[in-house]
């Protein structure tokens, strides 16, 4: 395909090309579509795509500019969305054969906000089952691949919305992000991707995984479209009672202004053993490339790393296992036609309903908040939770951001670590932390292996302070645009 | 862990090729968990929220939900704007 195709544009270049008119809102719907239907055979991002729905959005669009009126830069530029996200009438699985019939009753705040921008919403995008999961192989509807190497995992849990931009069949998509499924899977996959700080997006319409810690985030090739969607989705939420009041900046227009090379902090427990090689000298790198635009880089310490893999999984399984219990054969899941009293139709129809990943969470879940054990796992993570958010609180003292490796390894291998839960939970190690401390953090590409496979760094910031976090990794995106490289395909 | 007691608490149920997969898969994973066990936490103060936020009142005012059709869509067995069970109480 021409390298002059709209797919290979950035969501901030079709916008100019749309209001220019050398491009139709139906025009750039149909290649999208077209690029679905000849690569998503391969790399199944898709678990479904309305286009008689996409296109009837997309002449609205068109009939809107043709009149003078344009809503947003996002206006008539298609949006993925993972299927946790609830869109009206549309099918939401979660990845799972519980959701199998669902369709939403009613938009997320984030699709409303999508939709008042005029934003083309298509595509229902694969991940884990529930988002539990570092490698999309928990879909109950197969996994998807790697663009860069369909032999291999493309991450996880967002790992449909990853590739679905790292194919170009979407130049924008969003994910969720609970302990590292946005920005892990961007890092495999080669793309941006960002989870905000907790609470400036609302999760009103976003199926629950674990609440304390979930958020809704972008995808997409460049640091300034992820700038343009963030500011799309943010802000407070009468809707839910864990959204924060407060002001959304143009991020757009705030990285437009000079910025000042701040200090980056190295926290020196993330670049101990067990990083690959190739991982390790990509982000040596880019720390280079910072010095050299004037940043100072500092070492700092994060003593509590160690313990944020036990504290994730066991706030993250009590409160799926919570969260979960909805499932349950009555209300709007499938229900099991073995059963035959009131308790049947709930271990019926989840134990037919739910996979291995989804089931060892919630029987750990359980386990963890159970009559004995609470003390010794839930409540004793909640403290060790504190310790981590203490950590960052010093650091953030001294330093502007954090930068880290986003994940200590390049994609994976199906099948690589699927038998062996801990090993797969240990690739979520460098981005879990930051969800604890409900911190911002980004991944953005930062080269590729010998074997051709995409490497990201991980930049972190301070609470609520997207746009320095989003200026200081448009400084480095802009120089290498390492996502703005495509796969072949 | 006793798999037949948590599977319980969860409402799930598992074939007995599942129950001795989990069973040893959590307790590995449980046994990673025990460097919690280690950890010094007297006088810490659990954390809920990263950013908790109190008495989030909204204005009591009555809106428009779902009607009854829109909100038994998604039911696997209605009837007369209800969702049908089986039976709970025993005769």
């Amino acid at each position: 395909m021409s390298q002059d195709s709209p797919i290979f544009k950035t969501a901030t270049e079709l916008s100019a090309d749309l209001t220019a008119g050398k491009i139709s809102s139906v025009e750039l719907t149909q290649a999208m579509i077209e690029r679905v239907e000849t690569v998503d055979e391969k790399v199944h991002a898709f678990l479904h795509l309305d286009k008689e729905d996409a296109l009837a959005q997309a002449k609205a669009s068109d009939e809107r500019r043709s009149t003078g009126e344009c809503l947003s830069p996002l206006d008539g530029i298609p949006v993925g969305l993972k299927d946790v996200i609830s869109v009206k009438d549309q099918p939401l699985t979660a990845a799972s054969k519980i959701l199998e019939n669902y369709r939403s009753p009613y938009d997320a705040t984030v699709t409303v906000k999508l939709k008042q921008a005029g934003a083309v919403v298509a595509g229902r995008l694969n991940l884990d089952e529930f988002a539990m999961g570092s490698s999309t192989e928990n879909s109950a509807y197969g996994p998807t691949r790697n663009p860069w190497d369909l032999e291999r995992v493309p991450g996880g849990s967002s790992g449909g919305s990853s590739a679905a931009v790292a194919a170009r069949e979407v130049p924008l998509s969003l994910g969720s992000d609970t302990g590292g499924s946005i920005r892990q899977p961007a890092s495999l996959c080669g793309v941006v991707g960002m989870k905000p700080t907790y609470g400036m997006v609302s999760r009103y319409g976003l199926a629950a995984f674990a609440s304390s810690l979930d958020q809704i985030g972008p995808f997409s090739t460049t640091v300034e479209d992820t700038a343009l969607l963030l500011e799309t989705i943010s802000g407070h939420d009468p809707l839910d009672s864990t959204s924060f009041p407060k002001e959304i900046p143009s991020y757009s227009a705030e990285l437009k202004k000079p910025a000042q090379a701040g200090v980056i902090g190295l926290p020196k427990e993330f670049f101990g053993p067990g990083m690959d090689d190739e991982v390790r000298a990509k982000v040596e790198q880019s720390i280079e490339h910072y010095r050299s635009l004037g940043y100072q880089t500092k070492e700092v310490s994060l003593p509590s790393t160690d313990l944020s893999i036990p504290v994730y999984y066991v706030i993250a399984t009590a409160e799926a296992s919570s969260n979960l219990a909805r499932y349950d054969g009555i209300r709007y899941t499938s229900r099991s036609n073995r059963a035959q009293n009131a308790i049947d139709v709930y271990a019926k129809s989840r134990g037919e309903g739910f996979g291995a990943e989804v089931k060892r969470r919630c029987l750990l879940g359980a386990y963890g908040l159970s009559s004995g054990y609470y003390d010794a796992y839930y409540l004793r993570a909640q403290k060790a939770r504190t310790l981590i958010r203490q950590d960052f609180e010093r650091v953030f003292k001294e330093v502007d951001a954090v930068l880290t490796p986003t994940a200590p390894t390049p994609a994976f291998k199906f099948g690589e670590k699927s038998e062996d839960p801990i090993s797969m939970y240990l690739s979520d190690i460098f981005t879990i932390s930051t969800n604890l401390a409900g911190l911002p953090g980004i991944s953005v590409p930062c080269g590729f292996t010998q074997s051709g496979l995409p490497v990201g760094m991980q930049l972190i910031g301070q609470a609520f302070e997207e746009s320095s976090l989003l200026n200081i990794a448009h400084a480095y995106d802009r120089d290498h645009l390492y996502g703005r490289q495509a796969p072949n395909l | 862990m006793d798999i037949d007691y948590v599977a319980n608490l969860a409402r799930i149920e598992l074939s007995d090729e599942e129950k001795t997969t989990y069973q040893k898969q959590l307790g590995d994973v449980l046994k990673y968990f025990e460097k919690l066990q280690e950890l010094k936490v007297d006088g810490v103060e659990p954390t809920a929220h990263a950013f908790p936020r109190y008495n989030v009142w909204d204005q009591d005012e009555s809106k428009k939900g779902f009607s009854a059709l829109e909100a038994l869509k998604n039911a696997p067995q209605s009837r007369q704007d209800q969702v049908v069970v089986p039976k709970v109480i025993e005769e």
